[in-house]
């Protein structure tokens, strides 16, 4: 459990479910509700733990190919061209497509991977310096500041989504500070989420036009991710560990 | 020499230096007084000057003589709001140190980074012998344009009284 903040328990999570079948009271028309979007907040608020940020990936609408979210956050974060020493499987993956094929049929399809933001993060348990730490909005970090370059929490996350920095970098984005002997790994955006905006990687994947990634608070009823994972069928990746990820999929 | 003599004369000069001491005092308050900002003890060390000002009274964000000594604690508060509370406010923010304080190459126009040997950051930081961590991870140089109110030097200077 992470120190940060209150407790994010399933009890908590299983009430807001059940509490999203009331919602429909408050809707005027389908997908018309009387309560407006929540507002971003101002610079000087902190994050609070009445939110809980996730993303919901319809690997249906995945097309064949195409790698928009990668992009975008490369492009957003500044990562994927900097390191020019490092071997490729040593340079930075904070979201990667991945394909997964039946043996049996041969049908295969590709998926977004990335850190999948646990409410019990492997990577926040195993850290010895408290650099890896949940924030109380749910967002799994590194706190480049503390860390030590230990690597723990790549051998500990079970979705293979941190990566280390093996070299000197120049030229980094101001508002994604990165540099050598540090892990790091997909920050939800948390620059963008701070200013009321969304991920890179969900906002160029709409504007492809496949709208595969749904963005947004958990914990509210009448969010787009609260109420499409009520309408249809989800699953957490490993969903035997126990780790109630933020990142849910559908179409596996 | 009689050790009387001896005694007579370090008592001489031990009484002069007290009576001198309050002098040097006064005349560093003094300085104060004129408005002028303190010389700094390296005073070979140069800086290259922010083309812009907080405001009309203040150059930096908070006055000059504290942020000589305590930057690193305004931003190491920041640091952590930033990274744990996801508190984004501009006047302690790093980015903004280096928006005003980067300055631009006279023939390309392109901004040099704030660590390189003779800027801002470096200058002083190199003469204290001080290593200076930030910008293994930090942009070195703007990016973006500053969300501070800021006032150029001239208009500050003709509002100044």
């Amino acid at each position: 459990m992470s120190e940060n903040g209150k407790s994010m328990d399933s009890s908590r999570r299983d009430f807001l479910t059940r509490a999203g079948a009331s919602a429909g009271a408050a809707a005027i028309a389908p997908g018309v509700f009387l309560s407006a979007p929540a507002a971003a907040k101002s610079p000087d608020q902190p994050v609070s733990g009445d939110k809980r940020w996730g993303i919901l990936v319809d690997t249906n609408k995945c097309a064949d190919n195409c790698d928009a979210c990668v992009s975008a956050c490369k492009e957003e974060n500044g990562w994927g061209h900097s390191e020019t020493h490092s071997r490729p499987d040593q340079q930075a993956q904070w979201i990667r497509t991945v394909e997964i094929r039946n043996k049996a049929t041969g049908f295969a399809k590709t998926l977004p991977m990335m850190c999948q933001h646990c409410e019990n993060p492997p990577c926040v348990d195993v850290c010895p310096t408290g650099a890896s730490f949940r924030r109380t909005d749910g967002i799994v970090l590194v706190d480049k500041h503390i860390c030590i370059g230990c690597r723990y929490c790549m051998m500990a996350c079970p979705y293979k989504a941190r990566s280390f920095i093996h070299e000197e970098l120049h030229d980094q984005l101001p508002w994604a500070p990165r540099g050598k002997g540090t892990v790091e790994s997909c920050t939800l955006c948390v620059q963008l989420v701070d200013n009321g905006d969304i991920p890179a990687c969900v906002e160029a994947c709409s504007a492809d036009n496949h709208n595969a990634l749904v963005f947004g608070d958990l914990y509210d009823e009448n969010s787009e991710i609260s109420r499409e994972l009520k309408k249809a069928e989800s699953v957490e990746l490993r969903a035997d560990l126990g780790l109630n990820t933020g990142v849910r999929y559908r179409g596996l | 020499m009689s050790h009387a003599s001896v005694l007579r004369r370090l008592t001489g000069i031990l009484l002069s230096v007290l009576l001198l001491l309050p002098l040097v005092a006064t005349a560093d308050t003094d300085d104060d007084e004129d408005g002028e900002i303190e010389s700094l003890p390296f005073s070979d060390l140069s800086f290259t000057e922010p083309e812009k000002r907080f405001s009309a009274t203040q150059g930096c964000v908070e006055p000059e003589d504290d942020m000589v000594r305590n930057h690193m604690e305004y931003i190491l508060h920041q640091r952590d709001e930033t990274v744990y509370e996801g508190i984004r406010t501009r006047q302690h923010s790093l980015e903004e140190c280096v928006n005003c304080h980067a300055t631009r190459d006279e023939n390309s126009g392109e901004f040099i980074p704030v660590n390189a040997p003779d800027q801002f950051c470096a200058s002083c930081h190199s003469y204290a012998s001080v290593k200076l961590d930030c910008f293994e991870c930090h942009a070195t140089r703007p990016v973006r344009p500053s969300k501070l109110r800021h006032q150029p030097l001239a208009a500050a200077e003709e509002e100044a009284p």
